[in-house]
């Protein structure tokens, strides 16, 4: 064990990952939080408490993630390169993992020009491959990454990010390659409705033999309605949402588009439960936590195993 | 080449507001070949300043460069009978100047904003962020210090569009599909295999540079 973290133990144990989201709040009260982890406990593995999504400031990731504990859910603590440099994110890691957290997901970050600040100074000191090699080295050899010794080391499970549609497609594995390589023990995908693509990526995943020392958590997000579909395959940078989604979407009665996309979430995850290489979902509605139990139930992703 | 733009006419007027005697010395370095700072650039802002205070005594200047006091040899009998001193050479100039007249205040009349190049007349772009540590020559002359958004080593992020564009702005190039796509024509995508550890970053502290064969002359 690495970490000892509830998602490395259902993986280890070879049980198929289930995880959650939950953005944190844009003010100082934690109710939301919550009310979100309430409808996530005993549904998903962990839950991911997102920094700063969209550029737009919000509670902290870490203290988002410290509320997610008390509710007795597990956090997956995200870290993004935009906001810090080197100095404040070891010494965030560091107090994360005393205050109990044992997952982090290390990304880039969307940039600073999306959100509510867009005329703030991005950092990117080390992008988000380097971040994972910096925990890594925190974790296995316990030494910052300036090379002096710590006194006690930071054992985390350290999670990647995957976009497995964006251009250049080719060059999509071998980033994920060079993620592993710099220590991921797990990845995350973005939002999948391009299954054709998806399929082909995990194919070259697992012929570079990347499946064998990461786990794959395909990215899973149910459409609430046809304008959803159409927002994200339009709007939102680094989507690939296919013209078969928003037709079925529109194949049904407008009030039954949202159990429509329910339904088709639940399609994807049955085939990625069938898919070498998968070794879970990451679930992700967007504002609509209250329908993970039902998700989960429709999946057939309960009883969550205990480890 | 450094790339500057002139500041907005409110921004200069308010710093020379008060200095009824004022030199403005152009460049004919980088500012002047830019379109911003030289003899043209300076004749037109004396204009405007004048147009807007006919009281004010504004008299032009240019030097071959502002960034070298061999050529300050001129401006050394002039700067003292003035008041103050506009000067339209990149903040580099700009503080040579003052570092020269120190009794005199120094304004900038132009915001420096890149090292770039000519894309067309004109027209410029940015190319270079003087980072100190040159990749170009793994990322096929594509540099992604200035060109990708985040600045990052191991691209490209996750944000890069379907069309290959940069989530910031969909006419933007992605900078590392860019890189990937040259350094495939080229047969060298092995460059970018490898992970990139952590840029020592330099650029925290004034730099000062003195070349190989000069070391020797500056030692003491």
């Amino acid at each position: 064990m690495k970490s000892g973290s509830n998602l490395e133990k259902v993986l280890t144990a070879g049980h198929f990952a289930f995880t959650g989201e939950v953005g944190p709040p844009r003010g100082a009260n934690t109710e939301s939080i919550r009310t979100k982890a309430a409808f996530l406990k005993g549904n998903v593995d962990m839950a991911n408490m997102t920094d700063n999504q969209t550029a737009m400031v919000r509670m902290s990731s870490m203290a988002g993630s410290l509320v997610l504990l008390e509710e007795g859910v597990e956090p997956n603590y995200q870290m993004v390169c935009r906001d810090r440099n080197r100095i404040a994110m070891q010494s965030d890691i560091l107090g994360a993992y005393a205050h109990g957290i044992r997952n982090v997901l290390c990304l880039s970050g969307d940039h600073q020009q999306f959100g509510d600040h867009p005329n703030a100074k991005g950092v990117f000191d080390i992008d988000s491959v380097q971040l994972i090699s910096v925990i890594k080295k925190m974790r296995d050899e316990g030494t910052f990454l300036g090379g002096d010794t710590l006194d006690g080391a930071p054992e985390m499970f350290i999670g990647a990010a995957a976009n497995p549609f964006g251009q250049p497609f080719e060059w999509r594995v071998h980033r994920l390659a060079k993620k592993v390589a710099a220590g991921a023990d797990f990845v995350q995908t973005q939002c999948i409705f391009n299954m054709e693509r998806m399929r082909e990526w995990v194919h070259q995943a697992n012929d570079m033999g990347l499946t064998e020392k990461v786990y794959i958590l395909a990215g899973v997000t149910p459409m609430k309605s046809v304008g959803m579909a159409k927002y994200m395959k339009n709007n939102v940078p680094g989507m690939d949402v296919p013209d078969w989604i928003i037709k079925r979407l529109q194949g049904v009665e407008k009030k039954k588009a949202a159990d429509e996309g329910i339904k088709i979430a639940c399609e994807q995850i049955a085939e990625f439960k069938e898919t070498k290489g998968v070794a879970g979902v990451h679930l992700m509605p967007i504002e609509w936590e209250h329908k993970v139990p039902e998700i989960a139930e429709r999946a057939n992703m309960l009883p969550r195993p205990v480890v | 080449m450094i790339i500057a733009e002139r500041k907005p006419f409110e921004e200069i007027t308010e710093m020379i507001k008060g200095y009824k005697n004022i030199l403005n010395v152009g460049c004919g370095g980088c500012t002047s070949i830019c379109l911003a700072g030289g003899q043209k650039e300076v004749n037109q802002l004396n204009a405007e300043l004048t147009k807007e205070n006919a009281e004010l005594k504004i008299d032009s200047f240019v030097i071959e460069r502002q960034c070298n006091y061999d050529f300050f040899v001129d401006l050394d009998e002039k700067a003292p009978k003035y008041d103050a001193i506009l000067s339209m050479a990149c903040g580099a100039g700009v503080q040579f100047v003052a570092e020269r007249y120190t009794s005199i205040p120094v304004f900038p009349a132009l915001n420096t904003v890149f090292c770039g190049v000519d894309r067309n007349v004109g027209w410029f772009e940015e190319n270079c962020r003087t980072c100190g540590e040159c990749v170009l020559g793994d990322t096929a002359g594509i540099c992604p210090v200035t060109r990708c958004a985040k600045g990052i080593f191991n691209g490209p992020c996750g944000g890069t569009r379907i069309d290959g564009s940069c989530e910031v702005d969909p006419d933007t190039p992605c900078a590392w599909t860019d890189i990937f796509n040259r350094l495939t024509e080229q047969g060298r995508v092995d460059k970018i295999i490898e992970v990139k550890p952590p840029r020592l970053w330099q650029n925290q502290v004034r730099r000062v540079l003195i070349q190989e064969d000069y070391k020797a002359r500056y030692a003491e």
